[in-house]
């Protein structure tokens, strides 16, 4: 499983909704996102990919679609 | 000598107007006068924490130099080692002073002396700039540029509450005339609404309406409509008079060249009250969010001290929300109000699965939105009503 695959299952998980069909929808504004599932996100990106993001580095504007989750792990990854 | 209270009468916005000026054209010619900036915010807070209110003065001062030796510290420490225990006592310090001045007057009734006007509001920001030295994302710490964050003046009083990183951005940076011809039209609507809502609209509630229907309330002894009355018009008082503080505060900013961010965004609108909190005070409730909410819960989760999610989200904004009733002050009135949000706040994400799970049977129609605004409206008035500490008079004062 690549970076973005496994990052779809995480937001699936954590949405109950399968977010890959619209990629640059507002996850917050919809609804599906909130404080709470941000960190569960921070965490199981830290669990399953091995990456350390800081509750400073989130900047909810830069993380608010999953096409930014993913750029933002690659990002983080390199 | 003569003292201001920030954007409280006309003379200071005069001040302000020429003050500006040397700025406005500067900018517009594309050239920043750090020096100048700095001179100004030291007339203003001369202006502020001058003459009759000298002692505000030099306890600002003494506050300065302490919290800016004790971040230059933790920052220096940072850079080669990271352990909690330091953190968590450089945060300890950091909000030590705040803590004497909001507990000295539940103790004995008095003003304390290390105190001055916008201290809590100084105090978020270096609490959020240890924890992002913390984090290792500030990475450089420059004391000097640190004091001018801290005392920028069209904020020093009430806020908003802006970050360490986000106003560097500002600061070292020139708009382009284009951009920043925006923000000065920006800045102009922001101080014109202001007004409408300072001098007329929070004078018509506060000034006008309110001692009258409050003393028609004292004079019912007990419910009456009279209470009801205050209720909405303290709420509507309540808002009229810090939104329009923020946008003189935020206007004031943009004519500098820095975007301050904004701190009320129709609250009354809201559906719930989780949206209530994105658009109310939103600086201090994201400052809350960020700094508090999400780094405890973090934490919680990091270190399974509950089983559920749901449970950690629950506890943790019942803590969330009853430090902010603190913060407000150690009344009994403030402290309800926090703790009345956050349990608000369980209710709500409660109903919020609720209604996900039943969403077939549910209806949900123009109706309904109208009916939660409305149940989300009168809450929040209600809860205005004990933080305005009228019940505290009716009832226990003599």
């Amino acid at each position: 499983m690549d970076t973005k695959e496994k990052v779809l299952n995480i937001l699936q998980d954590l949405t109950g909704n399968d977010v890959s069909e619209d990629m640059d929808s507002n996850l917050f504004d919809a609804g599906l996102l909130d404080s709470m599932g941000t960190v569960q996100l921070l965490l199981q990106l830290q669990s399953e990919l091995g990456v350390n993001v800081p509750v400073s580095e989130f900047e909810r504007s830069k993380w608010d679609t999953p096409n930014k989750i993913i750029a933002q792990v690659k990002e983080l990854q390199a | 000598m003569l003292t201001f209270t920030p954007y409280e009468n006309p003379t200071y916005f005069g001040i302000l107007a020429i003050a500006l000026l040397p700025i406005v054209i500067g900018l517009l010619c594309g050239k920043r006068f750090h020096w100048y900036e700095t001179l100004i915010s030291f007339f203003f807070l001369v202006l502020i924490f001058g003459g009759s209110k000298l002692t505000q003065g030099i306890a600002l001062i003494a506050y300065l130099v302490y919290e800016v030796l004790l971040v230059w510290g933790y920052t220096t420490y940072r850079k080669s080692r990271n352990q909690t225990g330091i953190f968590v006592g450089a945060v300890i310090l950091a909000i030590l002073p705040l803590v004497v001045v909001k507990l000295t007057p539940a103790i004995n009734g008095t003003q304390s002396i290390i105190g001055f006007l916008g201290i809590s509001y100084l105090t978020f920001k270096v609490v959020q700039t240890i924890m992002e030295s913390r984090d290792g994302v500030l990475k450089k710490f420059e004391p000097w540029f640190f004091i001018q964050f801290l005392v920028f003046f069209p904020t020093i009083s009430s806020g908003p509450i802006d970050r360490y990183r986000r106003f560097k951005r500002d600061y070292d940076h020139v708009p382009s005339q284009d951009k920043y011809l925006k923000l000065l039209q920006k800045g102009v609507h922001n101080i014109f609404l202001g007004f409408v809502y300072k001098y007329m609209l929070s004078y018509l509630f506060g000034t006008l309406m309110l001692p009258k229907i409050e003393h028609q309330a004292l004079m019912a002894h007990g419910m009456s409509w009279s209470l009801v009355g205050v209720m909405y018009v303290y709420s509507m008082y309540l808002f009229f008079d810090f939104a329009g503080y923020s946008l003189f505060a935020i206007g004031t900013s943009y004519f500098m060249g820095v975007e301050t961010p904004i701190n009320f965004n129709a609250p009354f609108k809201s559906h719930n009250i989780k949206e209530f909190w994105n658009r109310w005070h939103m600086t201090l409730s994201f400052w809350f969010r960020d700094f508090i909410y999400m780094r405890l819960v973090f934490f919680l989760m990091k270190h399974k001290v509950f089983k559920s999610p749901k449970t950690t989200a629950n506890v943790t904004y019942i803590i969330n929300m009853t430090i902010m009733g603190f913060w407000h002050g150690v009344t009994w009135y403030y402290i309800s109000y926090g703790i009345l949000h956050g349990v608000a706040l369980v209710v709500n994400d409660w109903w919020l699965r609720y209604k996900k799970k039943h969403q077939d049977k549910l209806p949900h129609n123009k109706f309904t939105e109208l009916f939660a605004t409305f149940i989300t409206f009168n809450f929040v008035c209600f809860t205005f009503l004990l933080f305005s500490g009228f019940l505290n008079t009716m009832l226990f004062a003599k």
